[in-house]
């Protein structure tokens, strides 16, 4: 996965289809990003035909069929292919309609946490003095909380659920969006051709977000693969800890939670939700190291 | 070098201030009355009602108040648990130490295993030994730990029996605590299997904790090490014909260590947050369990309190972290 000297892609490149040719370029030669793009595609597809892949209904119990384990093992079927939990249901319909939750919140999340920080970045890196100052402090505080923790008192406030824990977890990861396009902003803010647009007559929001935001592009979409990953994770640990989505909906930290009691005798109600969020988690985490090769030459892992 | 430092501390004190601000919200933007909210599911008459609010001071106007509540913390009035009825600090004194437990042989576990491997994989550039840590790092990171508990319970308690499911120590052990570190204390009272315990209920949880920072670790040893390799003086070192273990081990070193420092601090905010997790899974009795648990049992006064101590640690562990950068790095000082 080590890719020696690979050129910085020209920046700005004005031609979009040899644009896009260059990323591809870039991003394939990083083997695992490609292996995480195809899982990650795969688990869309499971999450948008969940309905007509998973053999039954997520929350239909089969009153026959309690903790019955997976087809291969001893006293298994066909029936069930990764076996059912302790009320009868199937949990490889559960995984595949869970899929829908965790890219759900990936994408709610990531761009609730987008949104909050460009703006809030622009505002700090374009204006400075006073208005960057208020910012920027509550941004520290923010960070200055561990962000589980942060989450967690959060839910406690909202009431607990889904929407909300998304609504929190948003809340924390949005710092580093602020402070990423902050510094980009002070960066660009005095090349010759942010002052050229604003010697032509730009206004300041044209400025903000038509000269200068474009330009600092490629360091968010890095974050904002990160973020996704990260916030299905605390998503999944909300849920864990019975604070997120709550039952009976199939989310995988949900589904592990209630099914911790039955762990020494039943392995597969832990195992299948807990796989199914390290595969979701480790293939966005190799797409996000394959963009940040592409994308940020100055970032790259060396 | 205390120019930086009071720098440093300036910096601080909004943050400080604005931990503090949280903290008092906390209680006030809960859903519902903030003394019904405290006095749990059995309520209040009304006559304790007007009693307790005055207590608290909810009829003073809201800057009054969050002076009062400063005035409070400040002087070391943490509240008084709901659930237990002992004072917050006292409480958060007695499990802290095995969260500090917990974490420290957490990091021992990650350092010891990241540094080494962090190494060897830089040494060894593109070998099928740095492809494969990398790979591991890469899983180690994406772990959904608590589940990662959950797995190592099913093998190593389930299946292999080898340690126990949840707890510090046997309940058959009972000692007053030194340290407050099971594992330290057992030795000073000479207590061998008291000592064993102590350390096969440890081992799960500490891997557990340690899995996150021992991917970063190694990832971030590996990326300073690549870096500092490539140095001049790297290669001066090496053409004056040092070995190849001096050059590595000595030169490139001690400068790569400084990134991974940095690193190792920052990972302190991780560790707490992951406590949250392992401390439930394993039933280890140390504050983020305790905040979990305070959460349920909706014992708002330790939520708060323990929400304002963990914050208040981890600024003082950047702040070291600040400080002893600029220790070992005199550019650092300068800027």
């Amino acid at each position: 996965m080590s890719q020696t000297e690979i050129a910085p892609m020209a920046a700005g490149n004005p031609d979009r289809l040899t644009g896009l040719k260059t990323f591809w370029h870039y991003f394939s030669v990083n083997r695992g990003a490609v292996i995480g793009l195809f899982v990650f595609i795969l688990l869309v597809l499971a999450a948008l035909f969940a309905p007509l892949l998973a053999p039954y209904a997520p929350d239909v119990q089969d009153k026959t069929a309690f903790l019955r384990p997976p087809a291969w093992q001893a006293g298994g079927s066909t029936q069930f292919l990764l076996g059912t939990d302790p009320v009868g249901r199937d949990i490889l319909s559960r995984l595949l309609y869970g899929a829908r939750f965790s890219l759900l919140i990936g994408a709610v999340v990531v761009t609730l946490a987008l949104t909050g920080g460009i703006t809030l970045g622009l505002l700090a890196g374009y204006f400075r003095g006073w208005v960057d100052v208020a910012i920027m402090r509550v941004m520290d505080l923010i960070l200055a909380f561990p962000s589980l923790l942060l989450a967690l008192v959060l839910v406690t406030i909202l009431g607990p659920g889904l929407f909300n824990a998304m609504l929190a977890i948003a809340l924390v990861l949005q710092p580093h969006f602020a402070r990423l396009v902050r510094a980009a902003v002070m960066a660009e803010k005095s090349r010759e051709y942010v002052v050229a647009a604003k010697v032509a007559g730009a206004g300041h929001l044209r400025l903000m977000l038509a000269t200068i935001l474009p330009n600092c592009l490629a360091p968010l979409i890095v974050q904002g693969t990160l973020s996704f990953s990260n916030a299905i994770l605390e998503a999944a640990a909300l849920g864990f800890l019975g604070l997120g989505a709550q039952p009976p909906t199939p989310e995988w930290g949900t589904m592990l939670a209630s099914a911790r009691e039955f762990i020494l005798r039943a392995w597969w109600v832990v195992t299948f939700p807990g796989l199914a969020i390290l595969i979701t988690v480790l293939a966005i985490n190799l797409v996000g190291d394959g963009l940040r090769d592409a994308l940020d030459p100055k970032l790259r892992r060396s | 070098m205390l120019r930086y430092l009071l720098n440093k501390i300036a910096l601080l004190i909004p943050t400080l201030v604005g931990i503090t601000i949280c903290a008092f919200a906390f209680v006030r933007l809960l859903p519902g009355d903030p003394i019904l909210a405290m006095a749990g599911e059995h309520g209040v008459a009304p006559a304790r009602y007007e009693e307790l609010k005055e207590k608290f001071g909810y009829n003073l106007p809201i800057w009054q108040q969050y002076a009062r509540y400063v005035g409070e913390v400040a002087t070391g009035d943490f509240g008084v648990s709901i659930s237990s009825k002992r004072p917050v600090l006292e409480e958060f004194k007695t499990l802290f130490p095995a969260t500090l437990e917990l974490s420290f042989f957490a990091m021992v576990f990650a350092m010891v295993i990241g540094i080494p491997a962090g190494i060897f994989a830089a040494v060894k550039r593109g070998s099928w030994f740095d492809q494969s840590l990398m790979g591991t790092a890469l899983v180690g990171y994406s772990m959904p730990i608590f589940w990662w508990g959950l797995l190592l319970i099913i093998f190593f308690s389930g299946y292999l029996g080898w340690t126990p499911v949840s707890g510090r120590i046997g309940l058959q052990f009972f000692f007053k605590p030194i340290t407050g570190f099971m594992t330290i204390d057992s030795l000073l009272y000479g207590k061998w299997d008291a000592f064993r315990s102590a350390l096969s209920h440890l081992v799960l949880p500490a891997i557990v904790l340690g899995t996150i920072p021992l991917a970063v670790i190694a990832r971030q040893t590996r990326s300073a090490m690549l870096e500092v390799l490539g140095e001049d003086y790297v290669r001066t070192a090496r053409a004056k014909g040092l070995s190849a273990a001096r050059v590595v081990g000595v030169h490139a070193l001690r400068n790569a260590l400084i990134p991974v420092v940095t690193t190792i601090g920052l990972q302190v905010g991780t560790l707490l947050a992951g406590a949250i997790l392992t401390e439930t899974i394993f039933a280890w009795p140390g504050i983020g369990k305790w905040m979990v648990d305070s959460i349920f049992k909706r014992d708002y006064v330790v939520v708060q309190s323990g929400l304002l101590l963990i914050a208040l640690i981890v600024m003082a562990v950047n702040l070291i972290v600040d400080v002893l950068y600029a220790v070992i790095n005199p550019r650092i000082r300068a800027a």
